[in-house]
């Protein structure tokens, strides 16, 4: 019986479960999966993301960086009522162990969507995100998250294969003071030079990249990281 | 003549007003001793450790640590009616902790609820519970405190509306409410009863959440426990006292340690303010405490009304069971229903508390026949289905399943319906929920 027909009937089905009809008791498995289904109403099925195109995708990004993220809403350095109320109740060691679960899912990436600026709003993200701007002392984002974008493990995480609005949103955040990160806020400072239209041509161009079929966070950074950030172990001070 | 008269009413007026001022000050200061006695040895690791237990024993850290702060050095808001009070810095700084203060200053905020600079103190710090403590459990808290590591963080002023900022609307209300007292002992019970009286009424403040709260914010007195609406927070605290709701007269003393240690047992799961209850305090506590506690509270006398509410209950529960062996029709004596509701509940809840709300033991509530789901208001209910939660993260629950927040899923009119359904079905009988009651208490979602 299908949900449709079931749930079409379910007057029917609880009338007879009044009469003592039993139906299967639920199907509980001692996994982490079973315990972040907390997780996954919003941030979609295995944590691929929800399409509502806000909720970003948790799976595959590097445990270092997820565990940063949960401890930072936890304590209340990124500021969403949701997640701070349902973190509240858990330790380090558990928050640890989230993370680690939705790190080493490997599940493929949706094609992302198109983009839906112009071909000079892409150049100058496209510009941004590979070559940086001298001018505003912005580096690029490939030099912290890796040539392929993909992430550095264990704490740097993949800047495609997520929505254009949680990007834009994000990088927004930052810039107006409402998302913090661990001190020094390296991010903070990046965004804090770019003009509201960089971060759309950035969001815009992010957004519409593929991710290549298994596609994973880089190893090691590819260089000495250009500014310190306090998230990222062996920064510089 | 009228000259006359007018000045005996002025006359009379200040004398009066000269008279209440009086008394006020008085009852203000009954039973404070000087500030006086023997400074204990604040190094002495033994009382330090003791100290140490004593303030999970109080939860101590639950306000006075600000969310991701350094633990004891303050900042965390109590949200009250009448604004909000902030938690101080308790670390051994000088200028902004307890630093320049001494052990007999230190019992005298738990005892008399009085500040070092003589300022009244306001009952967000609960010393209507804490003036029950000893002097020497208070010696011991104080040598702890002392011994954390001194934070400078400064303190943050409260922001209370007026009068309630007023250090004499504070004298007023002391003046009506608070007495200060002394451990109770009560020879005609064991020295276990004791021991849990002791914990639960002083240092547990189960009260402060466990009891309604008057117009003035005011607790009748610290052996109520007939339950309450946790002020601004809007979580339902249930009675501890009534078997229909969190009272355990028919529990056995082990599943009550249980629930307290790790926060789930066979007879029930904590959630909400509880979970923080157990996750800062309770778990920490060793076994013979919690037992104590637990023959406390099994032996709390029980509301007047429950055992006639208990056989009504039976009584419709017999009738309905008639009712649907008689015909094959869903039994008469459910007092709410809603097919769309039973929708709701088997597109996004039946998966894990079951088609018949029956749950998963020690992992998904059951729903079925359930006291936190009867209880009189819905306001946990609403909490748990818009916010969602994990238990408390516990060394005998150390990973505990989760529970999604369905607020930007379910509309105010569908959690409403879920809710009646829940409420009026598997042996429950609540009343229904409106879309009213969702608004209510979804703005005030944030602890």
């Amino acid at each position: 019986m299908n949900r449709r027909v079931a749930t079409a009937l379910s007057p029917l089905i609880l009338a007879l479960a009044v009469t003592g009809g039993a139906r299967a008791a639920p199907k509980v498995e001692d996994t982490m999966a079973q315990r972040v289904l907390a997780c996954t109403g919003c941030h979609g099925p295995e944590g691929r993301a929800a399409s509502d195109g806000y909720y970003p995708r948790i799976a595959g990004k590097p445990a270092g960086y997820l565990y940063n993220q949960l401890v930072s809403f936890r304590d209340g350095r990124r500021q969403y009522t949701l997640m701070a109320n349902l973190l509240a109740p858990l330790t380090d060691d558990y928050l640890r162990d989230i993370a680690a679960h939705f790190a080493q899912l490997e599940l493929p990436y949706p094609p992302p969507p198109r983009a839906t600026a112009g071909a000079d709003v892409l150049a100058r993200g496209e510009t941004l995100v590979t070559k940086g701007d001298a001018g505003l002392d912005v580096p690029a984002c490939i030099q912290c998250h890796g040539a392929a974008l993909m992430g550095v493990a264990p704490s740097v995480p993949a800047l495609i294969g997520m929505p254009r609005d949680y990007l834009n949103a994000q990088l927004g955040a930052w810039r107006t003071g409402g998302r913090h990160a661990m001190s020094p806020d390296c991010m903070a400072e990046v965004a804090k030079k770019l003009a509201q239209s960089d971060i759309a041509a950035i969001s815009q161009w992010l957004g519409a990249q593929a991710v290549p079929a298994g596609a994973k966070p880089a190893t090691a950074l590819p260089a000495p990281l250009p500014l310190p950030c306090g998230g990222v172990p062996g920064s510089p001070k | 003549m009228m000259r006359a008269w007018l000045g005996c009413v002025i006359v009379v007026l200040i004398a009066v007003s000269a008279v209440l001022v009086a008394l006020i000050a008085w009852l203000n200061l009954r039973g404070e001793d000087a500030v006086a006695g023997t400074e204990p040895d604040l190094a002495a690791p033994e009382l330090i450790a003791r100290g140490a237990y004593l303030a999970r024993a109080g939860n101590c850290m639950g306000c006075h640590t600000a969310r991701g702060g350094v633990a004891y050095a303050g900042g965390r808001g109590v949200p009250t009616p009448f604004g909000t009070v902030v938690a101080p810095n308790l670390t051994p700084d000088a200028e902004h902790g307890l630093g320049r203060w001494n052990a007999a200053e230190f019992w005298r905020a738990l005892h008399n609820g009085r500040s070092r600079d003589g300022r009244l103190l306001y009952p967000a710090f609960p010393y209507p519970n804490y003036t029950r403590v000893t002097r020497a459990d208070s010696d011991a808290l104080f040598a702890y405190l002392r011994s954390l590591p001194p934070s400078s963080r400064a303190n943050d002023a409260h922001t209370l509306r007026f009068p309630f900022d007023r250090q004499a609307a504070l004298a007023v209300w002391r003046a009506l409410y608070f007495r200060p007292a002394q451990p109770g002992n009560d020879a005609s019970r064991s020295a276990e009863w004791n021991r849990g009286a002791y914990l639960v009424e002083g240092l547990g403040h189960c009260n402060a959440c466990h009891a309604g709260r008057n117009a003035l914010g005011a607790t009748t007195s610290p052996l109520d426990l007939a339950g309450g609406l946790i002020p601004v927070q809007n979580w339902y605290a249930p009675s501890l006292a009534s078997k229909l709701e969190a009272g355990v007269a028919d529990w056995s003393d082990a599943h009550v340690v249980e629930l307290l240690k790790t926060g789930v047992s066979a007879r029930g799961a904590v959630m909400g303010p509880m979970g923080e209850v157990v996750s800062g305090s309770t778990q920490h506590l060793n076994d013979a405490d919690l037992r104590a506690m637990a023959v406390y509270l099994k032996a709390l006398p029980p509301p007047a009304e429950e055992a006639a509410i208990l056989a009504a209950l039976a009584a419709s529960a017999a009738s309905a069971a008639a009712a649907a062996s008689a015909a094959s029709a869903p039994a008469a004596g459910l007092v709410s229903r809603s097919a769309a509701g039973a929708k709701v509940y088997d597109q996004h809840c039946a998966a894990c508390h079951g088609d018949e709300g029956e749950g998963v033991p020690g992992i998904y509530p059951a729903l079925a026949a359930s006291r936190a789901v009867t209880l009189p208001t819905p306001a946990n209910l609403v909490h748990i289905v818009l916010e969602g939660g994990f238990p408390p993260v516990t060394a005998g629950n150390p990973r505990p399943y989760g529970m999604p927040p369905f607020a930007t899923v379910l509309s105010n009119d569908e959690v409403a319906q879920l809710l009646t359904h829940i409420r009026g079905s598997w042996g429950n009988e609540a009343g229904a929920v409106s879309a009213f009651d969702v608004t209510k208490y979804r703005a005030s979602g944030a602890r």
